[in-house]
């Protein structure tokens, strides 16, 4: 009973950030912070795999940090890096005064001229924050074998000051689009969570909650456009981010509903179609067709 | 009283064992750590609330989408019994199968010679584990067979052989092409950005020197093999061939296409060949027939387009004898050869005598082609390191 909920409790706290997360995404969630395994999650472009993170920053209130990965992405620009400047500095001022070689050094491998970069960071924050690991499928393998032995331990050793243990545990949340096959072991390490485009209630009220306003006609219409348009032969689906970002551009235009202004539909087309192909994929009757299915 | 409820508790906990070896049996990857945090969640999730507990054991047993899409019906044959026993079971029986298979893997081995039908798994066992010999015998029946045509070996033990050692040529291939690119890292010219970046943390003095031309990156390999009715002579090699390829290269991945395109890089995973073949069997229902490479390079643009990038090499294994439209094929090629590094097309024809390119679609697809390569004997599968190590 009280387990049913607490789902519903971390579902409404989620929408009450903007986030519309259906009951299944709820639960995973609430046994990714309960059990404390980082979490992979996978879906298409655009169907809100980031938008996770950084929401439920805002719910825990705890800071969001963010690793960016990308082929070569190393321990300099991934864990930590010596500010090499300071340290020239420091080296030049010490040397007019008498200090003893041995405290010298201890003085500048100290912790002042770290340069955290976002993996230390998340492991030395006093309360856990989230850590979002994007793209993870972007980095090489051997940043992947890295992150594996980071993510069991919980610990970074610096050659020069010892091995540093986590203050707190990060919520660990890693996203993937399928450029790559990760390795079994990080995929066996971690909790999983495939998200599907929205359906067209929960689209409904991302669309309400992010742009509240947006009148009920144009909101229904835009949905079941966009529903529709993702069911065509498209070689680049829109997700709820193009979604929403046409929601934007029609109320700049100051369109009421789509049958009115079908021109202002055909230039607005840009936020949801991202190739050439596509757009001559959907040319002028299919498109009155889907104004027509949407209205 | 007291006894009850611990009663109740042991019950369900061995229930959730059985569940975590079926889900193994269904091939999920299920390691003891996940085990124990099945009783956890359990415990967190509460095993009255189905629903909730459907959810916890799925985002921790699953792996991947493939897995995702599995989990309901595999949880519903379990925990509500009645339902789709049938269906989910029958795949532990292959995993039973692997025992016997085994040990006359051990027993056949040393004689080294493919005996009766099942033969196969044993030479197979003998290449993957039991090095030495396996290798030593691969080195020696390379020579013997490296100079014939595919086509040409029509005994099956001479098959079987072959089959083999094109998987053992792509597992070598991937030890080579990474020792030819560490020599590369010396030399060329030194880097004095990065140079005078480096000599920072010591004082300004340049103790490192960086240079221009860094270790570089294997290759991705893409594979998409043709295994219609024209390609059956070759097939089988081309999928031990892949099959090589995905198990050495971590990035890499194979599809097998006919009138419709399957990705096979998972099937060819599979350590058990027995539960690979059935797992190719099971995708590969229709095998054999017409060939619509168009069509199928189409599916492959609209669906894994995500898998090209600038590392990647696209080889397509086909003998270009199409029955579909050669512009539509064209457009598909050009498509795929924009997105990624280089697009070589391997023809096992290509290799036979007096053959000259003539049909409509092989003529349509040149243009858009880096490397048009035979791909008829051991030799010329061999020849293709030098393809992959000049990117």
């Amino acid at each position: 009973m009280t387990e049913h909920n607490r789902v519903g409790e971390l579902q409404q706290s989620l929408a009450g950030a903007g986030y519309i997360a259906d009951r299944a995404l709820a639960a995973t969630l609430l046994l990714f912070t309960e059990l404390q395994r980082p979490l992979l999650l996978e879906g298409d472009a655009g169907v809100g795999k980031t938008e996770v993170a950084r929401v439920l920053s805002d719910v825990f209130a705890c800071p969001l940090i963010r690793l960016q990965c990308y082929e070569g992405l190393d321990v300099n620009s991934s864990v930590y890096e010596w500010n090499y400047q300071h340290q020239l500095l420091a080296i030049k001022l010490l040397e007019r005064g008498e200090v003893s070689p041995d405290s010298a050094e201890q003085h500048i491998f100290s912790q002042k001229y770290l340069l955290e970069r976002p993996l230390l960071r998340a492991i030395t924050q006093p309360d856990s924050p989230v850590l979002l690991i994007d793209e993870i499928d972007r980095a090489d393998e051997e940043f992947e074998a890295y992150l594996l032995e980071l993510l069991s331990d919980f610990q970074i050793s610096v050659p020069e000051l010892g091995t540093i243990t986590a203050r707190s545990r990060p919520y660990v949340i890693l996203t993937s689009n399928g450029t790559r096959e990760l390795s079994d072991a990080l995929r066996r390490r971690c909790l999983y969570h495939y998200l599907e485009y929205p359906d067209f209630d929960k689209e409904l009220s991302i669309i309400h909650a992010r742009v509240p306003e947006i009148g009920p006609q144009l909101a229904r219409q835009v949905v079941a456009f966009v529903q529709e348009l993702r069911k065509q032969d498209l070689r680049k689906k829109p997700g709820v981010a193009e979604a929403l970002d046409w929601v934007a551009a029609l109320l700049n235009l100051r369109v009421t509903g789509l049958a009115e202004d079908p021109q202002a539909v055909v230039d607005s087309l840009v936020c949801l179609l991202k190739t050439r192909e596509d757009r001559a994929a959907i040319h002028e009757p299919l498109l009155e067709r889907l104004i027509a299915q949407a209205v | 009283m007291n006894a009850t409820p611990t009663n109740l508790a042991t019950s369900i906990q061995s229930r959730l064992v059985g569940f975590v070896r079926m889900a193994r049996f269904n091939d999920f990857r299920v390691g003891v750590a996940e085990e124990i945090d099945t009783q956890r969640v359990a415990a967190l999730c509460g095993v009255d609330d189905v629903q909730r507990l459907r959810w916890g054991l799925r985002a921790l047993l699953c792996n991947n989408q493939d897995d995702w899409e599995r989990f309901d019906e595999l949880f519903d044959a379990y925990w509500r019994p009645g339902n789709v026993r049938q269906r989910i079971q029958e795949q532990p029986r292959a995993a039973t199968l692997r025992k016997p298979s085994q040990d006359a893997g051990s027993a056949s081995g040393n004689a080294n010679q493919p005996a009766a039908s099942e033969a196969d798994e044993p030479g197979y066992d003998e290449g993957d584990n039991a090095a030495p010999t396996g290798v030593r015998s691969g080195a020696s029946a390379f020579e013997r067979m490296a100079g014939a045509d595919f086509r040409q070996l029509v005994d099956d033990g001479q098959m079987r052989e072959l089959e083999r050692l094109a998987e053992q040529l792509a597992r070598h291939m991937r030890r080579r092409l990474i020792r030819r690119q560490k020599v590369q890292r010396h030399g060329r010219r030194i880097d004095l950005r990065h140079t005078f970046r480096a000599s920072l943390r010591y004082g300004g003095t340049p103790l490192e020197l960086v240079f221009r031309h860094r270790y570089r990156r294997p290759p991705r390999l893409l594979l998409i093999v043709d295994v219609s009715r024209s390609m059956s002579l070759y097939s089988n090699v081309f999928l031990r061939f892949a099959r090589g390829i995905v198990n050495a290269f971590q990035e890499a991945s194979a599809f097998a296409y006919h009138t419709t395109l399957v990705p096979i890089t998972e099937a060819l995973r599979q350590s058990d060949p027995i539960r690979m073949r059935t797992s190719l069997a099971l995708i590969s229902q229709g095998w054999s027939g017409g060939t619509r490479i168009g069509e199928c390079l189409e599916k492959f643009n609209r669906d894994y387009r995500r898998l090209l990038t600038s590392r990647t090499l696209v080889m397509i294994v086909s003998d270009g004898l199409d029955t579909g439209e050669p512009a539509l094929l064209a457009r598909q090629l050009a498509d795929i050869r924009q997105q990624c590094r280089k697009l070589v097309w391997l023809s096992p024809l290509l290799g036979r005598e007096g053959y000259e390119i003539k049909t409509a679609s092989m003529l349509a697809a040149l243009p858009h082609i880096d490397v048009l390569a035979p791909a008829h004997n051991l030799q010329s599968l061999l020849a293709l390191e030098d393809t992959l190590s000049s990117l």
